[in-house]
């Protein structure tokens, strides 16, 4: 994985680029035309916050409540440790009920967990039925945003791909595009025999789980089929059936400036009778993957408390820039920068913390205050305290850092050397900032030089 | 009032005209100013590297600096290093320690927010011909919530207009970082010309901010471009009486 060099790859993309700036900037006006009527949006932040934190911190007990619920419901609870153990479940979820075709519905965590190809390697075909997911499936490609999976794509590319993946006719006329997935995704539908969908929140005190949607497509994907997995990190379980009201009001006017999302289904175990509608089993599988790492201190657990509404990645300047595949992980964004390191461990991803401006819009937007700043700067000094990214770059800015601690301690060898730096006119190497931007020169005169010089005495008081 | 003056290394060494403006105004509003030559830098780019050690070697340092002056405040031309030293109690462990920081915090101000809040003042009896647009730097606007401060001083400067940045906006990060400048200078240019753009577009004269970084990172940029828009420090600009 390079940040860097895909960060750049990105950036020469002129239609990635437009179409980022389009969609964030339209998300971030939604966003803030929809909070603007809400009274008492603090508080209902605050709220959320502070139900989300004592969730956290007895998430043991709320975990098992929750199961032992969703059990008495008729849901069968499956706990996932890591990846693999959850596409082990899964898979083997599906081999015992003879599926052959599955349908899913948006669900990040199967993302993360890289179900498709999972499912693919057992020769399962999942097929992706939210409209971007489904879009991002056929292109052979991954979701760039946590919420709006082809954020990346613009509306003529996505009809050049229906034109030659499914065979309609060239149009770029919205409708018509949504007509032939829909066309192509009812099929699917009729024949899965198992769906697969995540899961918005999860109430311990019933057993419930909420999934959010706009296209009727989740509704579809967790009642045709005979079966229903539902994937969700530990983190999902809330409470009280009552506290879903304010993550209500918070998570659709964040994420995409609705008041409410078109769906919202509140499925709580299997159906009890034939003629009723619904799967005739309900599996739930909870997953950790790194999760309960993150409990250990405050600062890493407030990681915990997100619900993956989209709003810093859409607020974030970088993100606006680049988009989501140049992260190079499943969770893009300031968000993915905090988290996937956490889940994946420094190694692979200790670029992350450090693809921010540390700018903070991503924490004020957040619905449940989550300091990513902070998070990102508690990750930086891990990386830095484990040797961090090795090679002679990590050497120099080590070596560079020594020498200017040593220097800042020092007032009179810090004046001295820039003394010399002024006369001798020495500028620092910074081929990085130069090649776009004329670098300040050092002023004539330090302000200390001006101080001593008589600014000390002058105008009196 | 006893004023003493947080510099910041880059407003010493980089923009003076920031520092010695600061010290103008706040001497024009009455205050008596002291500076100590033993500060130098506050820690903020060790510590946003991830460099904690060095970090809290340098915080160490300037809280036992600023505590060895009785000065009724502790004020600074940048928002970003006034944020920096109201975080420096997280960087301590020991609870002593944290008491210095969060005490010395309490009695430092970024310029504006002290004239403005402490002081009362929105005139401090500058003039400046032009037309004005103000970039809210991130530490400043998010940190320490200084929003108002700025534009109501700017918009009592004799003979200058104040106007909005057009989309995306005065408050949309410049793309500086610090250390991201460097370590992603073509994200960092990216961020920076859509904020240029908007500076090209206002038809101003200059474009004012309260930190020496981001006008470092946006002067630099427009004069790259050829612009004749210049970068100053609202301390300049309050300063002036031409």
């Amino acid at each position: 994985m390079s940040f860097d060099r895909d960060a750049r790859t990105a950036l020469a993309d002129g239609q990635l680029r437009g179409a980022l700036r389009h969609a964030t900037t339209l998300f971030g006006e939604r966003r803030r035309a929809a909070i603007a009527d809400v009274p008492d949006w603090e508080g209902a932040r605050d709220r959320a916050r502070a139900i989300k934190d004592e969730t956290l911190l007895h998430l043991d007990r709320y975990l098992e409540q929750f199961a032992a619920n969703a059990e008495r419901a008729g849901a069968q609870v499956h706990w996932a440790r890591d990846a693999a153990q959850a596409c082990d479940i899964i898979a083997g979820i599906a081999a015992r009920r003879g599926a052959r075709t599955v349908v899913k519905s948006k669900s990040m965590a199967s993302e993360e967990i890289h179900l498709n190809a999972a499912l693919a390697a057992r020769g399962i075909a999942p097929v992706e039925t939210d409209l971007g997911e489904y879009i991002v499936q056929l292109a052979g490609e991954k979701p760039s945003h946590i919420v709006v999976p082809a954020i990346h794509k613009t509306k003529g590319q996505i009809a050049a791909l229906f034109a030659e993946k499914l065979g309609m006719e060239p149009s770029d006329d919205v409708a018509k595009l949504a007509a032939a997935a829909r066309q192509a995704l009812r099929r699917r539908f009729a024949d899965a025999d198992l769906g697969v969908s995540g899961v918005n929140f999860a109430v311990a005190e019933t057993g419930t789980i909420l999934i959010l949607e706009n296209e009727g497509n989740a509704r579809l994907t967790t009642s045709l089929p005979r079966t229903h997995v539902a994937l969700m990190g530990i983190e999902k379980v809330i409470p009280r059936f009552a506290d879903l009201e304010v993550f209500l009001r918070l998570l659709p006017r964040s994420g995409t400036g609705q008041a409410l999302t078109a769906y919202q289904s509140l499925l709580t175990g299997t159906k009890r009778h034939a003629a009723d509608e619904g799967p005739e089993e309900l599996h739930i599988v909870v997953l950790d993957n790194g999760r309960s790492r993150m409990l250990a201190s405050p600062v890493t657990r407030q990681t915990l408390a997100c619900i993956r509404c989209g709003a810093c990645l859409n607020a974030c300047p970088v993100y606006r820039q680049i988009g989501g595949h140049a992260y190079g992980s499943v969770y893009p964004g300031p968000i993915g920068a905090v988290l996937t390191p956490q889940l994946l461990g420094m190694g692979e991803s200790a670029e992350l913390p450090y693809a921010s401006s540390l700018c903070g819009a991503c924490r004020d937007v957040c619905p449940v205050k989550i300091d990513i700043p902070a998070v990102l700067l508690h990750l930086r000094a891990q990386a830095v305290a484990r040797g961090g990214t090795t090679g002679t770059r990590a050497l120099l800015e080590r070596l560079a850092f020594a020498s200017y601690a040593a220097v800042m301690a020092r007032p009179r060898l810090f004046g001295w050397l820039m003394a010399c730096a002024r006369r001798l006119h020495i500028v620092p190497p910074l081929g990085a900032w130069t090649k776009c931007r004329d670098l300040r020169p050092l002023a004539p005169r330090s302000f200390r030089d001006e101080w001593r010089a008589g600014l000390r005495h002058e105008g009196g008081r | 009032m006893r004023v003493s003056l947080f510099v910041t290394c880059l407003a010493d060494q980089l923009w003076p005209a920031a520092a010695r403006g600061a010290v103008q105004v706040l001497r024009r509003m009455g205050c008596a100013v002291e500076f100590d030559e033993r500060q130098t830098c506050c820690g903020q780019p060790a510590f946003n590297t991830g460099y904690r050690p060095e970090a809290c070697a340098l915080a160490r340092r300037l809280i036992e600096i600023f505590e060895s002056s009785d000065a009724d405040a502790i004020v600074s031309p940048s928002g970003s290093c006034t944020a920096m030293l109201h975080h420096y109690e997280q960087l301590f462990d020991d609870p002593r320690w944290r008491a210095r920081a969060r005490a010395v915090a309490q009695r430092t101000h970024e310029l504006s927010a002290f004239l403005v809040n402490r002081l009362g003042v929105d005139d401090v009896g500058a003039s400046f011909r032009g037309r004005l647009t103000w970039h809210d730097a991130c530490h400043g606007l998010r940190d320490l919530k200084i929003k108002d401060e700025p534009r109501r001083l700017l918009r009592r400067v004799r003979g200058a207009e104040l106007v909005e940045l057009p989309p995306p906006g005065a408050e949309t990060c410049c793309g500086f970082g610090g250390t991201f400048s460097v370590k992603y200078p073509e994200i960092s240019v990216a961020i920076l010309d859509e904020k240029v753009d908007a500076i090209d577009r206002a038809g101003v004269d200059a474009v004012v901010s309260g930190d020496a970084s981001c006008l470092m990172q946006i002067g630099g940029r427009l004069s790259r471009r050829g612009s004749a828009v210049r970068a100053l420090h609202l301390a300049e600009v309050l300063a002036s009486t031409a």
